[in-house]
């Protein structure tokens, strides 16, 4: 008992300390030193009095609500005298497999640096800077020639890397046998059984109402409809993150999505977030970054080749390269394994005091990084709040995607949940794609690196990722992969070759994400 | 006795001849005795004429009204829409009603237009009125954008000038007449480009008005950057979406060819701008297609024969939406372009064919004009009923206004549980 009080309050300790240093702490200042005006507010019961004037102001809300926003990223409770490294990843071996990727995709950026003799980072001259400045709005004319540049790497690198992925103090007694070596993915973490995802998304269940499969064209409204767009509406009126984060568990109503993702991210548009999205923008006006060349080729390859996403291109650019030069995302690598890379000012390599963070936010992108933010650009279209938003889903969910960790929704994880399912529950179609050289994790990875966007279409991905921010968690995805196999198993065990197993996969567009996820966790005969 | 119904068209197009060979119809020549006749519109008017024309017989059908002309040529169609407008208010009806500027508070969908040379001073008195605007010049013949271009300067049409001095200019024959409509210079813009709206809508029959519309419309972008600055009315790019124009700029790419669904752009109104004011745009979409139909259907047969039901039609509508999410009706095409620019496009247009020639010739069988033209639910395929004037008028006193949310069309239309009436709104 008393070491739980203990953790407690070294939660609350932290979290106080964080919040400490944010602009809401000098919001309720400030809105604490201007109530003392107020007739409510007696000298006597003064600590009281102010404590309920934030009650009905809504501040004590907005407290509330930016408390919530940090435990969902907290790291699980650990020994107190666990160093640092431990909070970001406590699977020694795991760490060790970070630094080395990461390794390999500095030394890849820097060869590419040198073989094109182009700096990491340079000033650009006046004449230049105003030239981008008039461009703003439309860098996706900008033609420059890009067919030098390579992504650094993409998502199929990153899957060989975690394909030889072992645990060295792992020893399960059995020989090299086909049983041990069923599947891709060879560690050992736990991971959920459908039993165990039944009970974790119990609100996706056959008798709960979800937008995205109650909202068809068949049903009446007034059976599920309307009354979920009313408590929507209602959530909103509240302002309350944690009752937002329980209802978009049944899916948001299109109007209402914009809203409620930036009440869970705890994203409201202060002047300060405008200012500092406009710094940014002046910073990558003053500089160029060599990664700028790897967003704007990634984007040309992508996005904008995308039926859906290809309108919002320009907008790619504006979040993106503000993205990279956001120095506020580093402090996300407290509870990410992955750390972010550093380079050496010009002939200074080695000397710690010249080293800085390259790109300035730690955050190296890779062949369909951009797709993370098309979607988002169907709900906000205003720069600076889209940036706002995508930051914030970056800094919660997205890196466990390309970062080596135990986490459950670390993608080692998720591929795991993946191919375990699959072997559990579709043991015949598993064994006949592995037998015709089609492991299907080689199919899913990439859409679960993507988090799916870019597969499915976009009404569909929305309500995908209504869930993964209903849930705090990316174990979704790879329920929705097994699902899609799940569907297509009859066309899937028809087939001999891998590149076929890709065609019958090749085509997600059509496919209603609920209903799956819904049939496979909960209608299917076990 | 069954036979194939035999077929004959002057577009060789394969979505067409995939579509008719798929059915197992024959082809033939036009000498020959034919029961299905594609035409372009060229044909149709050698068809319907006095002098070249013949009488069609109880088993053909064509593709076109005889007098489509008269809502697909610019100028006929903004002429008609004007009559219509007057007669309305002449007749004191409702839907004529003007609000204190004197504009049309429910039939104003067609932005000011006058034709050229004929209004030339009527325009020049408009156009004075606010110097500052933008006009955009359109032959009344012409397609794909050609031959259009844009002023904002009198100095730019003295051509057209009813006494214009300047005579080396060639007198004017109808082929030559252009109209003038004002520029939407404040166009909704999505990602900073300007889009127009592309909606088939199928015509069955005008008396009574019968037309469907076709689910899968699709909106064009310009592959360049929108900007009312003047220094870009040149830059055709910028301003025409019609794909033949902007399939010849540097960015077009050939995969998605810049096009989106309806469907999107529907998700991203809701997203960005809440349901109601989309239910609301998209339910004066339907509307403006109604009335621009409603207009002509008096016209669209010939005085001495009931040609209605030889005839069905496939139109084309390009709406433009301002910022202010209210869309203004530019043209219709009586031949919407059957190329399809992308693998999506062909499939599109193939789909297109399919379900109209399932409404049109239904059961792919020899036709027999003499049915009544309502086709059952279930071969409507893609297409959806947008207004059937029989059903319409037979609720009589009490047809209930509808309420918007759910019953529009659109990704939800199915909704409507007695699918034959009309799900629009505001109907009064």
């Amino acid at each position: 008992m008393l070491q739980e009080e203990s953790d407690l309050s070294l939660i609350i300790a932290q979290i106080v300390q964080k919040l400490k240093g944010s602009s809401l702490y000098a919001q309720l200042e400030r809105q604490a030193w201007a109530s003392l005006q107020r007739p409510e507010i007696k000298l006597e019961s003064l600590k009281e009095d102010i404590k309920e004037f934030f009650k009905i102001s809504g501040w004590e809300k907005k407290l509330q609500n930016a408390v919530y926003s940090e435990l969902s990223v907290f790291p699980l409770p650990s020994h107190p005298a666990a160093p640092p490294e431990h909070l970001k990843e406590p699977l020694v071996y795991m760490r060790k497999a970070q630094g080395s990727w990461e390794k390999r995709i500095l030394k890849s950026l820097n060869s590419m640096c040198t073989e094109l003799s182009i700096p990491l980072a340079r000033k650009r001259p006046v004449g230049e800077q105003k030239e981008l400045l008039n461009k703003w709005n439309e860098m996706g004319t900008d033609e420059p020639d890009l067919s030098l540049f390579r992504p650094v790497y993409a998502p199929k690198d990153f899957l060989e890397v975690l394909i030889n992925l072992r645990n060295p103090n792992y020893e399960n007694g059995d020989s090299l046998s086909f049983r041990t070596h069923l599947g891709l993915i060879q560690v050992p973490l736990k991971v959920k059984d459908i039993p165990e995802l039944k009970e974790c998304f119990v609100e996706l269940g056959l008798n709960t109402g979800q937008l995205g499969i109650d909202d068809s064209t068949q049903v009446p409204p007034e059976l599920f409809e309307n009354e979920h767009v009313r408590i929507g509406q209602k959530v909103l009126a509240e302002q309350d993150s944690a009752a937002a984060q329980q209802y978009i568990r049944q899916g948001s109503p299109t109007a209402l999505r914009a809203e409620l993702w930036a009440l869970i991210l705890n994203i409201s548009s202060q002047p300060e977030d405008i200012l500092y999205y406009e710094q940014l923008k002046t910073n990558v006006i003053q500089h160029d970054l060599l990664v700028d060349s790897l967003i704007y080729k990634d984007v040309k390859l992508t996005a904008s080749n995308d039926d859906y996403y290809f309108v919002f291109e320009d907008y790619l650019y504006q979040v993106l390269l503000c993205f990279s030069r956001d120095t506020s995302v580093l402090s996300h690598f407290a509870y990410n394994s992955a750390s972010p890379p550093k380079s050496y000012i010009r002939g200074k390599l080695g000397l710690e005091e010249y080293a800085v963070f390259y790109p300035p936010n730690g955050v190296i992108p890779f062949h369909g990084f951009s797709m993370y933010v098309a979607p988002l650009c169907f709900l906000y279209h205003e720069p600076s709040k889209l940036y706002q938003i995508f930051r914030e889903m970056y800094v919660r969910f997205f890196f466990r995607l390309h970062s080596i960790s135990s986490h459950p929704s670390g993608i080692v994880s998720l591929c795991l949940l993946f191919e375990t399912l699959l072997q559990t529950y579709l043991p015949q179609l598993f064994y006949h794609l592995r037998e015709i050289g089609a492991q299907p994790l080689r199919i899913s990875f990439k859409w679960m690196v993507r988090a799916f966007s870019g597969y499915l279409a976009t009404d569909q991905l929305l309500l995908l990722w209504d869930r993964i921010l209903g849930y705090n968690s990316l174990e979704i995805l790879a329920v929705l992969a097994a699902a899609v196999f799940a569907f297509r198993a009859v066309n899937l065990m028809e087939v001999t070759s891998l590149a076929a197993a890709e065609a019958v996969l090749a085509d997600l567009s059509t496919l209603k994400v609920m209903p799956l996820l819904q049939i496979f966790l909960f209608a299917t005969v076990t | 006795m069954a036979g194939k119904v035999k077929w004959v068209t002057d577009i060789e197009k394969s979505v067409l001849i995939n579509n008719f060979e798929k059915r197992g119809w024959v082809q033939v020549t036009e000498n020959e005795d034919w029961n299905f006749y594609w035409m372009s519109v060229q044909t149709i008017r050698n068809v319907f004429s006095v002098e070249t024309g013949y009488r069609l017989s109880d088993d053909q059908i064509v593709n076109h009204f005889p007098n489509h002309y008269e809502l697909t040529r610019k100028d006929l169609m903004v002429k008609n829409i004007k009559r219509y407008r007057k007669e309305l208010e002449k007749e004191g009806s409702p839907l004529a009603e003007k609000d204190e500027n004197g504009k049309y508070l429910y039939l104003d969908f067609v932005p000011v237009t006058y034709m050229l040379p004929a209004d030339y001073n009527l325009f020049v008195e408009e156009f004075r009125k606010s110097p500052s605007s933008t006009w955009i010049m359109k032959p009344c013949g012409k397609a794909q954008g050609k031959g259009i271009f844009l002023i904002n300067k009198l100095s730019q049409i003295k051509k057209w000038s009813r006494d214009s001095k300047t005579s080396s200019f060639v007198s004017q024959s109808t082929k030559e007449a252009y109209v003038i409509s004002l520029y939407i210079n404040n166009p909704l813009l999505i990602g900073g480009r300007k889009f127009d709206l592309r909606l088939y809508v199928l015509v069955s029959t005008y008396r009574p008005l019968r037309c469907y519309m076709y689910k899968l419309g699709f909106c064009r972008f310009c592959t360049v950057k929108y900007t009312p600055s003047t220094s870009e009315l040149d830059n055709m790019f910028v301003h025409l979406t019609n794909v033949a124009i902007q399939k010849h700029g540097e960015d077009y790419n050939h995969i998605h060819g810049g096009k989106w669904t309806v469907s999107n752009l529907r998700l991203y109104l809701e997203s960005t701008r809440g349901r109601e004011v989309t239910s609301k745009l998209f339910d004066e979409i339907h509307w403006i297609i109604v009335q621009s139909l409603k207009a002509v259907a008096p016209l669209s047969l010939q005085p001495v024969m009931n040609n209605d039901k030889h005839c069905f039609e496939c139109y084309g509508y390009d709406i433009i939406i301002d910022d202010k999410l209210k869309p203004w009706l530019i043209e219709v095409n009586a031949s919407p372009s059957l190329t399809s620019s992308t693998a999506n496009d062909r499939i599109l247009k193939y789909n297109l064919i399919n379900d109209t020639l399932n409404i049109a010739v239904p059961n792919g069988e020899i036709p027999d004009c003499k049915w009544n033209k309502s086709p059952p639910k279930e071969v409507l395929g893609n297409y959806e009923i947008l207004y059937d004037e029989e059903l319409a008028q037979g609720d009589g006193a009490d047809r209930e206004l509808r309420s918007r949310s759910g019953q529009s069309l659109g990704p939800k239309a199915g909704r409507s549980r007695d699918s034959g009436r009309t799900v629009l709104t505001t109907w009064k």
